[in-house]
C-alpha cells in the first residue's frame, strides 16, 4: 500500500485515462473497479434502459394515476414521518444528553435497533402489535382508529425506520453546545421556553434539518417494513417500491424502470440537498 | 470535514448528563418530557420489540423447535449465513481500501466521491434490486450472453449476494475515514521512512489503530446483510428452500398465515439485532477507554 504517491502521479497523466488507472496504488484500482463493477454499472444499466424509451412513454408512465398515487403516498408519508421525528428527535437526543434518569444507557442504545432490526422483522411485528386485535391497535380500535393495513401504517413503519437519523444528528451537537451561552440568557431574564428557542435551537437547526433529510431519503426507499404492514392496494397505500416491485413481477420492464428513475433522480435531490445542509451545519464549527 | 449521509451512529459514547443550570429548570418540564420521550419509544420501540419475542413463544418452545427443523428454514438459514460470508469480507477490503484512498490523498473531487460511495444509502433497496436485473436478467445487458454461457446470476444466488453487496457498500469506509483521518499519516511515514514495506506498514501501524471502527463497520455489514429484504427480493424470486434467505421467509410465513414460523425467524433475527446492538455498546467502551489513556 503505497502512501500519498497516487495523487501527484494522477495529476501527471492527464491525457490516457487508461495509463492513469494502470499507474494507481492498489487501493485506488480496488476501489475504482468495485465501484464501477457495483454501481456505476447498475446505475448505467438502469439510466441507459430508460433511455431505450421515448419521451412521451416515459411521461406516460411517470405520471400514470396509479404512480402519481404511489408517489403522494409515499413522498408526502415519508416527509410527515421524517418531520415528526424531526420534532420528537430533538425532544429524544435533549433527554438523552441533558437528564439523568434510569435506564438512560439501555434508552439510548435501543435507538440505533431500527438500524440493527431487520426490516422484514420491523414490518412484521408493527403489522401485528398496530393489528385491530394487536396490544396498541386494540386499544386504538374503539376510537375507529385502523392503523394495520392503511396509510396510517405505513407512516408507522416510516417513523420506526427514520427515528434513529435525527436523534444521531442532534446528539454531538447538543453535548458541544457550551451552557455558558444559555446561563447567560437566563440571567439576562430569557424565559426557559426563550432560551430553548432563540439560543439552544438556531445552533441546531442544520443537524435537525440533515437528520429529517436522512430520515426522509430512508423512509422514500424503504420497502421491507413497508409492504408487510401495508395491504399494498393502488391508491390507497400503494408505495411507489412496491409499485416498482409489482411492476416487475409483471415483466412490466419499461414501467419499472420509469418509476425507479424517478425515484433514483429523487434519491440524488435529496443527496445533494443533505451536502448543501451539512456545509450550512459547518458554519457553526467555526 | 466529509460530508456523511450516515449521520455517526458510530463509535460515539453516551457521556454523563451535563447538568448544570438544570437547577432553573421546572421539574415538571423535565419530567414531563422525559415521560413523553419514553411513551414514544415504547410505542414504537420497545412494545413492537418485546412483541416479537413474545409471539415466537406463543405455541411454547414446541411451536418455535418445530420452525427451527423445517426444511425451508434450514435452507434460509444457511443462505443467510452464506450472503454475510461472501459480501462481508468483500466490503471489508473495498471499504478498507477507499477509506484509505479518501482519507490519505487530495484530489480534486474528493468530495464527490465520498458522496458517490454513500449511494447505496439513498438509493431505494428495490431501485437496487431493479439495477441488478435489468444488467443480468433475462432481457437484461448481460442477460444473451450470460444465457448462451448458461450462468444464472438474477433468481440465483450470484444476483443476491450482488443485491446484497451493493447495499450493505458504505458501511465499512463510512466507519474508518474519520478513523484514519483523526489519527493522520505520520506515523505510516515514520514507518516507511524506517524501512517498512507498504504491508508491514499497513499490517503493523494503520491496521491497529483503526481496529474498532473496521470491526464496527463489518458488524453494520453484516447486520445488513442478513437482514436486507427489498433488494433480495426483487432479484431472488423468494423460492421457498431454493433462494430463500431468513427475511425473506419470514415474509412468506407471514402471507400464508404462518404466524408461528415467521415469528420464530424473526425471532432469530431479532437476536442478531440485540448482538449487534452489544457489540456495538462493547466498542464504544473500548474506544471509551482507548480515548482516557
Amino acid at each position: 500500500m503505497s502512501i500519498s504517491q497516487s495523487s501527484s502521479r494522477s495529476r501527471s497523466h492527464r491525457k490516457n485515462p487508461l495509463a492513469q488507472l494502470a499507474d494507481l496504488s492498489i487501493p485506488w484500482k480496488v476501489t475504482w473497479v468495485y465501484l464501477t463493477v457495483m454501481l456505476f454499472l447498475p446505475m448505467a444499466a438502469l439510466i441507459l434502459k430508460a433511455a431505450t424509451l421515448s419521451p412521451a412513454d416515459i411521461w406516460r408512465v411517470a405520471t400514470s394515476p396509479t404512480a402519481l398515487s404511489a408517489y403522494n403516498v409515499t413522498f408526502v408519508t415519508a416527509f410527515i414521518a421524517a418531520s415528526i421525528n424531526g420534532v420528537m428527535g430533538v425532544a429524544v437526543a435533549w433527554v438523552l444528553v441533558r437528564y439523568e434518569f434510569p435506564f438512560r444507557k439501555i434508552l439510548d442504545a435501543a435507538i440505533d435497533l431500527p438500524f440493527a432490526l431487520p426490516t422484514a422483522v420491523a414490518g412484521l411485528t408493527i403489522a401485528t402489535v398496530y393489528s385491530e386485535n394487536g396490544w396498541i391497535g386494540s386499544l386504538l380500535a374503539p376510537f375507529g382508529i385502523k392503523v394495520a393495513f392503511t396509510r396510517l401504517g405505513v407512516g408507522i413503519a416510516m417513523l420506526f425506520i427514520s427515528l434513529p437519523f435525527v436523534v444521531r444528528t442532534v446528539q454531538p451537537v447538543l453535548q458541544g453546545i457550551e451552557h455558558d451561552v444559555e446561563e447567560a440568557a437566563w440571567c439576562l431574564g430569557a424565559s426557559q421556553w426563550e432560551t430553548f428557542w432563540k439560543v439552544v435551537l438556531p445552533p441546531l437547526m442544520p443537524a435537525v434539518l440533515t437528520g429529517v433529510a436522512l430520515g426522509f431519503a430512508r423512509a422514500v426507499g424503504e420497502y421491507g417494513s413497508v409492504v408487510l404492514v401495508a395491504a399494498n392496494v393502488p391508491f390507497q397505500d400503494l408505495i411507489a417500491p412496491v409499485l416498482i416491485f409489482q411492476r416487475l413481477e409483471q415483466y412490466d420492464y419499461a414501467g419499472a424502470t420509469v418509476i425507479g428513475v424517478v425515484m433514483l433522480l429523487v434519491s440524488l435531490v435529496v443527496l445533494l440537498g443533505i451536502n448543501l445542509l451539512q456545509a450550512w451545519g459547518r458554519r457553526y464549527d467555526g | 470535514m466529509t460530508a456523511e449521509l450516515q449521520p455517526d451512529f458510530g463509535l460515539n459514547p453516551l457521556p454523563p448528563p451535563t447538568q448544570t443550570g438544570q437547577t432553573k429548570a421546572h421539574p415538571w418540564a423535565k419530567n414531563g418530557l422525559i415521560a413523553i420521550v419514553v411513551l414514544y419509544l415504547l410505542l414504537l420501540l420497545f412494545v413492537p420489540a418485546l412483541n416479537v419475542f413474545v409471539q415466537a413463544f406463543s405455541g411454547g418452545i414446541k411451536g418455535f423447535l418445530d420452525t427451527l427443523t423445517d426444511r425451508a428454514f434450514v435452507s434460509a438459514v444457511r443462505l443467510t449465513l452464506i450472503m454475510a460470508i461472501v459480501t462481508v469480507p468483500l466490503n471489508a477490503i473495498f471499504g478498507l481500501c477507499a477509506a484509505w484512498a479518501i482519507a490519505r490523498n487530495k484530489f480534486p473531487g474528493r468530495a464527490l466521491l465520498i458522496s458517490i460511495l454513500d449511494l447505496p444509502f439513498s438509493i431505494s433497496p428495490v431501485v437496487a434490486g431493479l439495477m441488478i436485473v435489468l444488467l443480468y436478467g433475462r432481457n437484461g445487458w448481460f442477460g444473451p450472453w450470460l444465457q448462451a454461457a448458461d450462468i444464472k446470476i438474477v433468481f440465483a444466488l450470484p444476483g443476491m449476494l450482488l443485491a446484497t453487496a451493493f447495499v450493505t457498500l458504505p458501511f465499512v469506509a463510512r466507519e474508518v475515514i474519520p478513523t484514519l483521518e483523526e489519527i493522520g499519516s505520520d506515523q505510516e511515514e515514520a514507518a516507511r521512512i524506517l524501512g517498512a514495506s507498504d504491508w508491514q506498514t499497513f499490517w503493523r501501524v494503520t491496521l491497529p489503530s483503526i481496529r474498532w471502527s473496521l470491526l464496527y463497520g463489518i458488524i453494520l455489514t453484516n447486520a445488513r446483510a442478513m437482514g436486507e429484504f427489498g433488494a433480495i427480493v426483487v432479484v431472488s424470486g423468494s423460492i421457498a428452500g431454493k433462494t430463500q434467505t431468513l427475511p425473506l421467509y419470514v415474509e412468506e410465513a407471514y402471507k400464508q398465515y404462518h404466524t408461528q414460523s415467521a415469528y420464530s425467524a424473526a425471532m432469530l433475527l431479532a437476536g442478531l439485532a440485540v448482538v449487534t446492538l452489544v457489540l456495538k455498546e462493547i466498542m464504544e467502551r473500548k474506544t471509551q477507554i482507548k480515548d482516557a489513556e
